[in-house]
C-alpha cells in the first residue's frame, strides 16, 4: 500500500487533533474543584445561593478557556488544515 | 493538487464529500478594492440579527412614546422597564458609580451576544461562532480598557505596567492576551455547539434527529450561550472598572 504525503499529513492531524483534547482533563477538573466549592459554601450559607452560584459559573466559564484553546487547535486541524498545502 | 486546492478552503468537509452545516459558506462573490470577498453566512446572520434588534427597539421606542404616565403600564412596557432596569442594576452593581453610563454599551452588548447565540435556534449559523465577530467585540472591549485607563490613571497606567521590573514582559503579554482570551472563550464555546449539532444533522439519518436533539439544543445553544453572554458582559465590566481605580 502506497502512503501519499497527503494521507499522511491527514492520519498525523488526526492523531494531532485527538492529542490535542487532552487540554479538556484541566478544566474538567478545574470546574469540578470549583462545583464542589460552591456545594460547600451553599451548605454553610443557604441564604447566598444566588450570589455563589453567579460567581461559580463565571468561574467555571473562565477556567474554561484552557480547554477551548485545545478545542481550537483540534478544530484548526480537522476543518482549516495550514499544513495540507505544504506538500 | 486540483482537489488539494479545493481541501485547502473547505477543509475535511470536502474531503468527506459531505456538506456539513456548520461550516461558514460564501454565497455572493464581489470584488472590493481587488480583493475577492464573500457575502457569507456569517453576514446574512448578524443582519437578521441586527434587524430583528433594531425592529424590537422601533416598537420599544414607540411604546414608551405612546406610555400614559397616569395609567398602569402594559405588559410590553413592562418587559421592556425589566430589562433596562436589570441592565442598569447589573452595571452599578459591578461598576459603581462611575460606571453608570456604561449600562447603554453593556445592554447592547448584552442583547447583541445573546441573539447570535441563541440563533442557532432558529437555523441561522450563530455569527459569533466566526471568529472575525468575536475579535472585533473584544478589541471593543480593549479600546475601552484603555481609553479609561488613560482618561482615570493619566500616566499611571503607563508606568502600572513596569511595577515590578522584572515582570513587564508579562504585564505587557498580558494586556494583549485580554482581548484574545475574551474572544477566544465566547467563539470556541459557541463553535462547539455548532460543530456538535451540524455533525449530529449531518451524520445520523433523518428520522434520528427528530425531537431529541433539543435536548443538545437547550444546553449547547440556550444554556451555553447564555452563559457565555453573561460572562463576556461581567468581565468588560471587570475590565473595565478595574481602571477607574485611582
Amino acid at each position: 500500500m502506497n502512503i501519499t504525503d497527503q494521507g499522511l499529513i491527514l492520519a498525523f492531524s488526526a492523531l494531532g487533533a485527538g492529542t490535542a483534547m487532552i487540554a479538556g482533563v484541566g478544566p474538567g477538573i478545574g470546574q469540578g474543584v470549583a462545583a464542589g466549592q460552591g456545594a460547600a459554601a451553599v451548605g454553610r450559607n443557604p441564604g447566598a445561593k444566588g450570589d455563589i452560584m453567579s460567581t461559580m459559573l463565571l468561574g467555571q466559564a473562565v477556567a474554561e478557556t484552557t480547554g477551548l484553546y485545545g478545542l481550537v487547535i483540534a478544530l484548526i486541524l480537522l476543518f482549516a488544515n495550514p499544513l495540507y498545502g505544504k506538500v | 493538487m486540483d482537489t488539494g486546492r479545493a481541501f485547502i478552503s473547505n477543509g475535511m468537509a470536502q474531503m468527506l464529500d459531505q456538506d456539513f452545516s456548520f461550516t461558514i459558506k460564501g454565497y455572493l462573490r464581489y470584488n472590493l478594492f481587488g480583493v475577492d470577498l464573500n457575502l457569507t453566512s456569517t453576514h446574512i446572520a448578524i443582519i437578521i440579527v441586527m434587524a430583528t434588534l433594531i425592529v424590537f427597539a422601533l416598537f420599544a421606542n414607540r411604546a414608551i412614546k405612546k406610555a400614559n404616565p397616569d395609567e398602569a403600564p402594559g405588559t410590553f412596557l413592562n418587559i421592556i422597564e425589566l430589562m433596562v432596569e436589570s441592565v442598569d442594576k447589573l452595571t452599578h452593581a459591578n461598576m459603581g458609580e462611575r460606571g453608570a453610563g456604561f449600562s447603554n454599551y453593556i445592554g447592547t452588548l448584552f442583547a447583541f451576544i445573546l441573539l447570535s447565540n441563541i440563533s442557532g435556534l432558529f437555523g441561522l449559523r450563530p455569527p459569533t461562532a466566526d471568529y472575525g465577530v468575536t475579535f472585533a467585540l473584544a478589541i471593543i472591549t480593549f479600546v475601552l480598557i484603555h481609553y479609561n485607563g488613560f482618561k482615570y490613571q493619566k500616566m499611571k497606567h503607563i508606568t502600572n505596567l513596569f511595577k515590578p521590573i522584572i515582570l513587564t514582559p508579562i504585564n505587557i503579554i498580558g494586556e494583549f492576551a485580554t482581548p484574545i482570551s475574551m474572544s477566544l472563550r465566547l467563539f470556541g464555546n459557541i463553535m462547539a455547539g455548532t460543530t456538535m449539532m451540524g455533525l449530529l444533522y449531518g451524520l445520523v439519518p433523518w428520522f434520528l434527529t427528530l425531537a431529541w436533539p433539543g435536548v443538545l439544543h437547550a444546553y449547547l445553544d440556550v444554556f451555553s450561550g447564555c452563559i457565555q453572554t453573561y460572562v463576556f458582559c461581567m468581565l468588560t465590566m471587570v475590565f473595565i472598572s478595574n481602571t477607574f481605580e485611582d
